[in-house]
């Protein structure tokens, strides 16, 4: 397999996995989420993990993301051995080095648009002004709007605005269009590409929608938890050119 | 056939396993408390009324200072006395082998025997006196404990100033001397005063008093007018020397009785129904929020057809599961605490018939109304749901508009970071329940409060009265009225370095219609052994002219300072007249009435005499000093104050003891229910939020700070709450139990307040550290997937 092929040699490998496994144990049966993967991410790229249910693509994401230990393997976010650090060194990697955009946006309810950003820029070394995230994605006129207020691609961006406001080294979106219609799904990966592309962010996409594809500069498709094409994409689209 | 709904019914309360217990615990105590107080008052009320009956108490009393045995045919003539039973009655000092303290014994004649009168003897052991036998005693049982006499054991005793040793024959009851108190003495003391009953004739001859009577107990006719019987009474003996009749409602051990009883009768009606509903609304409050968090469930089970009677039946039955098992566990506990409760009554109390009673309808209503609330908080939160469609009701109910509460703008909140302001916004999210948990946390503090401020009160009882107001270390009391230059042979004993002496007369005070029959008591001007305080705690003198009454004495009889009081002086002149009242007194114990020595006298007719003597001794004279005091003829009696105190503290301390641990017990139990199932539910409701958090890079340690942080806030609150409820319900506890013979006062120590609130805090941190380890566990991953 060829490892990025399309990445120039000054882009350093940020995430490595070499025979990753994970075997859940559901009742009385094992279940073998991931079969001995073999994975390099470098720095900068856009990733889209494509892959019907129960492909494996969430076990990664989560075991990318410090939610989850591997059962055997290596995986490494530059000196960070992820597959033997313990609970609280997983916590630390994810505080310091991942910002999250969950499918169903995950804001505190209880917090202000600028609050929910604060939550996360108040325990980062250097982050952004929360009022600059927001105004990255296209909000920085409802800062004082609780989540309850805002539309689902309103909330959805200020997930985004969340998670990159500390400076992440990666950005893991699990189907952050999911929950989202045409139009707003396509004004939230536009916030993606934008932070991708601006800030220099490793992005990691999670999905079941085959067009968002077309944005990566990689598309990984996963099949009963093995990698099973890598395709690189010689021309990233814009999220505007996408269609489905 | 266990149906479905059962068996979920099942796995459901063995999955909320910590919430079940908690609550039952909460339900268990509340009646807990409640069968066992009531069980006890209950147990003590017949105990009283069935010995009264057994032992034919009288219901009126006269002393007199010699009266013909003839007398007695006269008295049972008059109108509305159904019995007449004349004694012979006199005080002695034992000389009691290797005892150093001076022992009072009573002498009570008793006839007994094949005529069996008024206040008869329950025998405890041995056998009654032999009519022919006049060295014999039967002796009274609290006295033989503390003195570990028993029969066949002889007790040397000054009779008429010869050394004569009595036999004792039996130990028994009286329903007379269940307290053993002597005349102007506050409190029982049974190892410094006794009562032996002995052959009529024995003791005539010791006193020279054949055919005489000093001491009539009547019974009266149901409908006999009191006033008018004790009036004819009065007149028939006044040449005698009559003191007065009086009802049991001054006989001294039937009021210290009825006192004890009357405090039982309201701690036992007061606090715990008060704790039985405490136990009520929480169960309500928290089964009502558990049912709540089920909404998903309902739905579903109203999606798929299930009718709301068979759902709410299935809450019910949650209810009736939980507050079963409290039940159980609160009538077993609270039968075990009545019988020890009504076991350590007996000691005090010495009542023969202390049997333990637990009537039907003490657990029969604590169990209803415990189930009543909580199948109202359970059937209350499903119909809240079974009132949605299914389809509505099956997603998470619509997130909150939240507002931001008026109180942030202020400076320093504005200023918080956000996950303070999380648990700020956690708070006043929902206000309602965040001052039911802050009211209900607070709760317990009164609670413990009310199981420990006994002994502050009596710390501060003892200090006042003993060592602010009556600060002699030894009390002297002579036989008879004795020229005041005794002072002098006082002042001379080994160890005595201060000397003030003291008359007391036996008077009744009349005010329009109501009456009341104390002691006068002479104290010299500039007294520095007997003082009187007011009741800011200032010294107080009685003038040369008027007179000073306890405040409860000027409240009973219906005056106020200025007001005239009639006296009538019941022993040796017998003089009458009105003397103004110019000041109150504000004793604790007792209710007496003060004038001024020198004035008192002058009233009386009589010299410079006295009555008594305080003496100041130092501890190292004292027991030379006591040895001869024994050997002075005229002094009748030796009080020593500070061992009277400690006998009287050491008898309170076990019954307060039983009653604090068990108070204590249930406000741990309610501030474990509420903080534990509040915990569990903000849990449930904010898990989401919470492992999103977690998600987010929040250390296992910053999400449960979110979480408890509001506890810490909710206890910070609850704790300053709980010490000013706690000062109400003392206080208006006091005011019902005020009596006539005490005054707790509400004193409240800094150390009870701190013990209050560590119980309570201990309590919240360790239900805390218990759903912290389920913060611990929560699952990450599931928030990444759609929301349940």
């Amino acid at each position: 397999m060829e490892f990025g092929a399309a990445m120039s040699p000054a882009h350093e490998s940020v995430f490595v996995a070499r025979g990753l496994s994970k075997t859940y144990r559901m009742g009385e049966v094992d279940v073998l989420a991931l079969r001995s993967v073999d994975l390099e991410i470098f720095a900068g790229e856009f990733i889209v993990l494509l892959g019907p249910s129960g492909s494996g693509k969430s076990t990664l994401l989560n075991i990318l993301g410090g939610l989850d230990s591997p059962t055997s393997g290596v995986a490494r976010w530059r000196d960070h051995d992820l597959a033997s650090a313990d609970e609280g060194e997983l916590t630390r990697y994810r505080r310091e080095h991942v910002g999250f955009v969950f499918q169903y946006y995950n804001l505190i309810p209880s917090l202000t648009v600028r609050e929910n950003v604060l939550l996360v820029t108040e325990m980062a070394a250097d982050p952004m002004a929360p009022e600059d995230a927001l105004t990255l994605v296209g909000l920085a006129h409802r800062l004082d709007h609780f989540p309850a207020q805002l539309s689902g691609g309103e909330q959805q961006r200020v997930a985004v605005a969340r998670a990159i406001a500390k400076r992440p080294d990666v950005l893991l979106c699990d189907e952050p269009t999911g929950a989202l219609d045409y139009q707003t799904g396509k004004l939230v990966l536009e916030v993606i590409a934008t932070v991708n592309q601006q800030l220099g962010t490793t992005v990691v996409v999670i999905t079941h929608n085959a067009a968002i594809a077309g944005m990566a500069d990689r598309v990984m498709r996963l099949a009963n938890g093995a990698i099973a094409s890598i395709k690189v994409n010689a021309r990233r689209c814009t999220p505007s050119e996408l269609q489905w | 056939m266990v149906s479905a709904l059962d068996r979920k019914l099942r796995r459901d309360l063995a999955h909320m396993r910590g919430q079940v217990m908690t609550i039952a615990l909460v339900v268990a105590c509340g009646i807990a408390s409640f069968v066992a107080s009531l069980s006890t008052y209950e147990s003590l009320r017949l105990s009283q009324s069935d010995y009264y009956a057994e032992g034919r108490f009288a219901d009126a009393f006269v002393t007199v200072e010699r009266a013909p045995r003839a007398l007695a045919a006269r008295l049972a003539e008059v109108g509305g006395v159904a019995t007449v039973e004349t004694r012979l009655i006199r005080d002695v000092t034992l000389d009691l082998p290797g005892v150093g303290m001076p022992v009072i014994a009573r002498l009570v004649s008793y006839d007994g025997g094949d005529r069996p009168g008024l206040n008869r003897l329950h025998l405890r052991r041995g056998r009654l006196i032999d009519p022919d036998r006049p060295d014999e005693v039967v002796v009274s049982e609290a006295f033989a404990a503390a003195q570990r006499l028993g029969p066949g054991d002889g007790v040397p005793a000054i009779i008429n100033g010869r050394r004569d040793v009595l036999r004792i024959v039996g130990v028994a009851l009286s329903p007379e001397f269940i307290f053993a108190v002597r005349g102007g003495e506050p409190l029982p003391d049974d190892r410094r005063f006794g009562v032996l009953w002995m052959n009529r004739h024995g003791l005539e001859a010791a006193f020279n008093m054949e055919g005489a009577f000093n001491d009539a107990l009547f019974t009266l006719s149901p409908d006999a007018s009191r006033p008018a019987v004790y009036a004819e009474i009065d007149r028939l003996l006044e040449p005698y020397g009559g003191r007065g009749a009086y009802g049991r409602d001054q006989q001294m051990s039937h009021r210290f009785l009825s006192d004890e009883l009357r405090e039982q009768e309201i701690m036992a009606t007061t606090i715990p129904p008060v704790f039985l509903a405490v136990a009520a609304v929480l169960v309500n409050i928290v089964l009502g929020r558990i049912v709540a968090t089920q909404r998903e469930q309902i739905a579903t089970l109203k999606a798929i057809g299930y009718d709301n009677a068979p759902i709410v039946v299935h809450y019910l039955k949650m209810a009736i599961v939980i507050v079963g098992i409290g039940s159980a566990v609160g009538i077993v506990l609270g039968i075990a605490l009545g019988r020890m409760m009504t076991g350590s009554y007996t000691q005090f109390f010495r009542l023969p018939l202390l049997a333990y009673r637990v009537p039907l309808w003490v657990p029969l209503l604590a169990v209803a109304v415990s189930l009543a609330a909580a199948a109202a908080g359970a059937a209350a939160a499903v119909r809240r749901v079974a009132a949605l469609a299914p389809a509505e009701a099956m997603r998470p109910p619509a997130p909150r508009v939240h507002r931001r509460a008026p109180i942030e703008r202020v400076w320093p909140i504005r200023m918080l970071p956000v996950r303070l302001l999380m648990t700020l916004r956690l708070l006043l999210d929902r206000p309602l329940r965040t001052a039911t948990t802050i009211g209900a946390v607070a709760l317990s503090i009164p609670i413990i409060v009310l199981g420990l401020f006994w002994n502050d009160a009596l710390d501060y009882m003892i200090e006042t009265q003993f060592f602010a107001a009556e600060r002699a270390d030894v009390v002297v009391a002579f036989s008879d009225p004795t020229n005041d230059r005794v002072r002098y042979e006082l002042s001379r004993l080994p160890g005595v370095y201060d000397v003030e002496t003291m008359r007391a007369v036996s008077v009744r005070l009349r005010a329009g219609h109501r009456s009341y029959r104390t002691a006068i008591l002479g104290t010299e001007d500039g007294a520095r052994l007997r003082r009187l305080l007011d009741a800011a705690g200032r010294v107080v003198a009685p003038p040369p002219d008027g007179m000073m009454l306890t405040d409860r004495l000027a409240e009973r009889l219906g005056i106020a300072v200025g007001d005239v009081v009639l006296v009538e002086v019941l022993e040796g002149s017998r003089r009458t007249r009105e003397i103004a009242v110019t000041g109150l007194v504000d004793d604790m114990i007792g209710l007496s009435a003060y004038m001024n020595i020198g004035a008192l006298n002058r009233f009386l007719g009589e010299g410079a005499v006295a009555s008594a003597a305080a003496l100041a001794v130092d501890r190292d004279g004292e027991a030379a000093m006591l040895a001869r005091l024994r050997e002075m003829p005229r002094v009748a009696t030796v009080t020593v104050r500070r061992e009277a105190v400690e006998t009287f503290l050491a008898t309170i301390a076990t019954i307060v003891l039983v009653f604090s641990a068990i108070l204590c017990a249930f406000a741990a139990a309610i501030a474990i229910g509420v903080v534990y199932n509040n915990a569990r539910i903000a849990l449930a409701e904010r898990s989401w939020d919470l492992a999103t958090l977690r998600v987010l890079g929040f250390t296992r340690r910053e999400v449960s700070a979110i979480l408890l942080g509001g506890l810490v806030v909710e206890l910070a609150l609850a704790v300053p709450l709980g010490w000013w409820l706690s000062f109400q319900v003392v206080d208006a506890l006091l005011r019902v139990l005020h009596t006539e013979m005490f005054e707790i006062p509400p004193v409240i120590s800094m150390r009870t307040c701190v013990a209050a609130a560590a119980i309570t805090v201990l309590a919240a941190a360790v239900s805390a550290l218990i759903v912290r380890r389920r913060i611990d566990r929560l699952d990450l991953v599931s928030v990444l997937k759609a929301r349940e």
